[in-house]
């Protein structure tokens, strides 16, 4: 269970990026937060694994509140938080077992993983990891010979590898074909299904996050506007986040590749 | 995919070595080894001679909380000026000669002959040390600062014409075709097509040419070539370390100042 | 680039407007004026009949230094040996004194930006604002001459080239990457080896080739202060005046630089 008690985050310019939010995630459940860029979506997101420090507020993910957790409470608790970016942010220039790998920084200490000797059960995971999104053959390949989409399948088992709770997603399909994203998103979300992972995924393609996830949050100048089921997304609600435009295109749901992809 | 799954789960893993070839990394290894210990074996270390001089380091090194300035004022203010003589001369007199020796050794817009001439005189200038060069031209033309003015502006030449050139060749080919298009000269065409292109970075990298050139002249006076060289040679020879750490003070404040104007005329003209 | 028009009313382009003209040629015209003052110090400190002789002591030293003295080659091997060891040796010192000055001095990565880091950078200009010839001479004033003065000659002078390269190289390395592994729970250490140190692998080899061979041609002349190499056999045969084994010394000189240069280049190209 993860609670978001009035978080609020204003950067040294003044920039409001999040003005209160209360949100909580029952274990399990797969969360979309959509809204125009510049909402505050990235700012949520790490301010729950405090890449981003929240100015007020608290996370509480399980009862520990990580806000006011020290730096190495802090890493114990990163370590329930799997992360998956935009543009994948893999180690370009790590092999792809190294890359899986790395999820498991927090479990080993320095010497251990600056030498590369993981435990086995931690190289027979990575390699599990892999064989299920179907890159066991590219192991030992490195993190930038792969194509978009497999990149961002390695990012998945980077996160998954940790063990986590959570997943923090964010953009993931923000540079890949349409359908490649469909593919991700599906992945993303059977993954969740079978491990029983919640997942808070950062996205703007309404269409895509309408078909796999089963709650959406509406995020609009750092406030929450819309929080419900993907079918309440009204034309009206969409006005209400986004603006003025005619929503009738994008909210339909089996709509062709085009469309998809000059939203994308 | 399971069967693939099966034969990996259970087995160690390791990073792929950088060397595939697992003879040869060894081969590189042993032998990189083995050069380290005939190396060091081979340097023949006076150690009582360096714990005697730790004292003089210690001196030095606090000299540098109250350099003198003063004593040898005379003597620091000439060398001084005379290598921020020779900088400034060389560098313009080098700038404006590697400008055609560049064009010339650019294989895009040079004719092969003019090209083999340009590339063979850039070759020369940059394997031939600064140093090297001020020794034979002192021989030639005596003590002073001409020697040191020749020596700066022949390795400004290797050093600017060949980046200069490198810049042309690797510039946009389609903006220097359209106004060969409008039936320019080959003058108006390098004018219009080539130095929009390569002007920023010629002006960037003349201002890091200045720079080099005058910490080079700070050592042209080693061997009777001007500047402040020879008075540092002097102070040194005599263990006098606080006017040396005043003229070293100085050098590195020149410098400083230096990498300062040519970071804000780098940032103005592009 | 401004369009005035003139007492007819036509319209009159110019590049600039008549102040910045004016500043322009002012500009040129100070610097002209520098750099004649400039030449007129240097004249005046010249003996010029020196200089009107200069070509018949060139001829002159030329017959004199042709033929090489070939067999002089033999009393040269001790001399390159010692030469690629105060490179070699030099380099490797200083790449391992430069790689925590550039992380001290990298924006992203130094401790306390208001005191270490310009202590960092301070270290940085400092060695590299001083040419090596000089780091000899001080060196040698110190622990007195031989191939150990030029090593660490060459190591000072290199730790501030090598670690302003690196320290730029790891201001620009990709931000996401090392939030990515700082999100998985990874400790300082840990974020530094997986996420900083793959990203400037290739900038630390660069910079270590092409410093090594930088360091090849500087330490052929270290000896002619006295600090070892081949440079301490150019400095006593011009002393004698024997041109015969000085033009054979410039020539090894000259192929070690082509040399080195040649084995940067390959070593360059096999990494990156």
């Amino acid at each position: 269970m993860l609670s978001l008690k009035s978080l609020t985050k204003t950067y040294r310019t003044g920039d409001k990026a999040l003005v209160s939010v209360d949100i909580d995630i029952p274990n399990g459940q797969v969360v979309a937060l959509i809204g125009p860029s510049g909402a505050g979506k990235s700012t949520l997101i790490r301010c729950i694994n405090r890449l981003v420090e929240p100015t007020s507020g608290q996370v509480l993910l399980d009862d520990v509140d990580v806000t006011a957790l020290s730096s190495s409470g802090l890493r114990r608790e990163r370590r329930r938080m799997g992360m998956i970016f935009q543009e994948y942010a893999l180690v370009e220039r790590l092999t792809v077992m190294e890359n899986v790998l790395s999820g498991r920084l927090g479990y080993v200490g320095f010497w251990r993983s600056f030498l590369r000797k993981y435990p086995q059960s931690d190289i027979d995971e990575a390699f599990r990891l892999l064989d299920r999104v179907g890159l066991l053959a590219m192991a030992d390949k490195r993190a930038d010979e792969l194509s978009g989409g497999q990149r961002q399948r390695v990012g998945i088992c980077r996160a998954l590898i940790q063990n986590p709770a959570l997943l923090l997603v964010d953009e993931p399909t923000a540079s890949l074909d349409p359908k490649t994203s469909r593919q991700i998103m599906r992945l993303i979300c059977e993954l969740c299904q079978e491990r029983g992972l919640a997942a808070i995924i950062n996205i703007h393609d309404v269409a895509l996050a309408q078909m796999f996830v089963q709650r959406v949050i509406g995020l609009q100048s750092g406030a929450i506007r819309f929080d419900g089921p993907p079918d309440g997304l009204s034309p009206d609600v969409l006005t209400e986040i986004y603006g003025e435009e005619d929503w009738q295109a994008t909210i339909r749901k089996d709509e062709d590749e085009d469309t998809e992809a000059a939203v994308a | 995919m399971t069967t693939a799954l099966n034969t990996k789960i259970g087995q160690p893993w390791r990073k792929p070595s950088f060397i595939k070839r697992a003879w040869l990394r060894w081969a590189l290894g042993v032998s990189g080894v083995l050069y380290l210990i005939a190396a060091i074996s081979s340097i023949e270390v006076n150690w009582s001679r360096v714990y005697e001089g730790l004292d003089r380091g210690a001196a030095f090194i606090m000299s540098f909380t109250r350099p003198d300035f003063v004593s040898r004022a005379s003597d620091i203010w000439d060398g001084m000026l005379e290598s921020l003589i020779m900088t400034v001369a060389a560098s313009v007199v080098g700038i404006l000669i590697s400008i055609p020796i560049g064009l010339g050794a650019a294989r895009n817009i040079a004719p092969l002959p003019v090209y083999l001439v340009c590339r063979s005189i850039v070759a020369l200038s940059r394997a031939l040390q600064e140093i090297i060069v001020a020794i034979l031209l002192v021989a030639i033309f005596g003590f002073g600062p001409l020697a040191g003015f020749l020596t700066l502006s022949f390795a400004t030449i290797g050093f600017l014409s060949k980046l200069l050139a490198e810049d042309i060749e690797s510039m946009d080919r389609v903006q220097a075709e359209a106004i060969r298009a409008t039936g320019a000269g080959w003058m108006q065409w390098i004018n219009y097509g080539v130095q929009p292109q390569v002007m920023p970075r010629l002006i960037g990298l003349s201002m890091y040419r200045v720079d080099i050139n005058f910490r080079e002249s700070a050592i042209l006076g080693l061997v009777g070539a001007g500047g402040i060289g020879a008075t540092l040679n002097t102070a040194f020879d005599r263990y006098e370390f606080d006017t040396a750490a005043a003229i070293l003070m100085i050098i590195i404040g020149i410098v400083m100042m230096l990498e300062y104007l040519s970071g804000v005329i780098r940032a103005r003209v592009q | 680039m401004p369009i005035e028009q003139n007492a007819d009313g036509l319209k009159v382009w110019q590049k600039r407007n008549r102040r910045e003209q004016f500043t322009h040629w002012a500009s040129w015209f100070i610097g002209v004026a520098v750099f004649v003052v400039c030449w007129q110090q240097i004249s005046e400190s010249t003996t010029w009949f020196f200089v009107w002789d200069a070509p018949r002591i060139a001829g002159d030293i030329l017959t004199r230094a042709t033929p090489p003295k070939w067999e002089y080659i033999t009393q040269l091997g001790e001399p390159i040996w010692d030469t690629l060891n105060i490179a070699t040796l030099g380099t490797l010192l200083a790449l391992f004194l430069a790689v925590p000055t550039a992380f001290l001095a990298a924006r992203n990565t130094t401790p306390s930006k208001t005191f270490i880091r310009p202590l960092a950078l301070l270290i940085i200009v400092s060695t590299r604002s001083i040419n090596s010839l000089i780091w000899a001479l001080l060196l040698i004033a110190i622990i007195g001459p031989g191939v150990f003065a030029g090593i660490l000659a060459i190591a000072i002078r290199s730790i501030g080239f090598c670690a302003k390269l690196l320290y730029e190289a790891i201001e620009e390395i990709d931000h996401k990457q090392v939030e990515a592994i700082t999100a998985t729970g990874a400790s300082r250490w840990q974020v530094m080896a997986y996420g900083i140190v793959p990203q400037i692998m290739p900038a630390f080899a660069g910079v270590a080739v092409f410093r090594w061979d930088i360091n090849i041609r500087e330490s052929t002349v270290l000896g002619l202060v006295g600090a070892g190499g081949i440079g301490l056999q150019l400095s006593s045969s011009l002393n004698v005046l024997a041109w015969p084994q000085v033009s054979l010394i410039l020539i090894v000189i000259l192929f070690a630089v082509v040399l080195s240069e040649w084995v940067s280049a390959k070593v360059r190209g096999a990494i990156i």
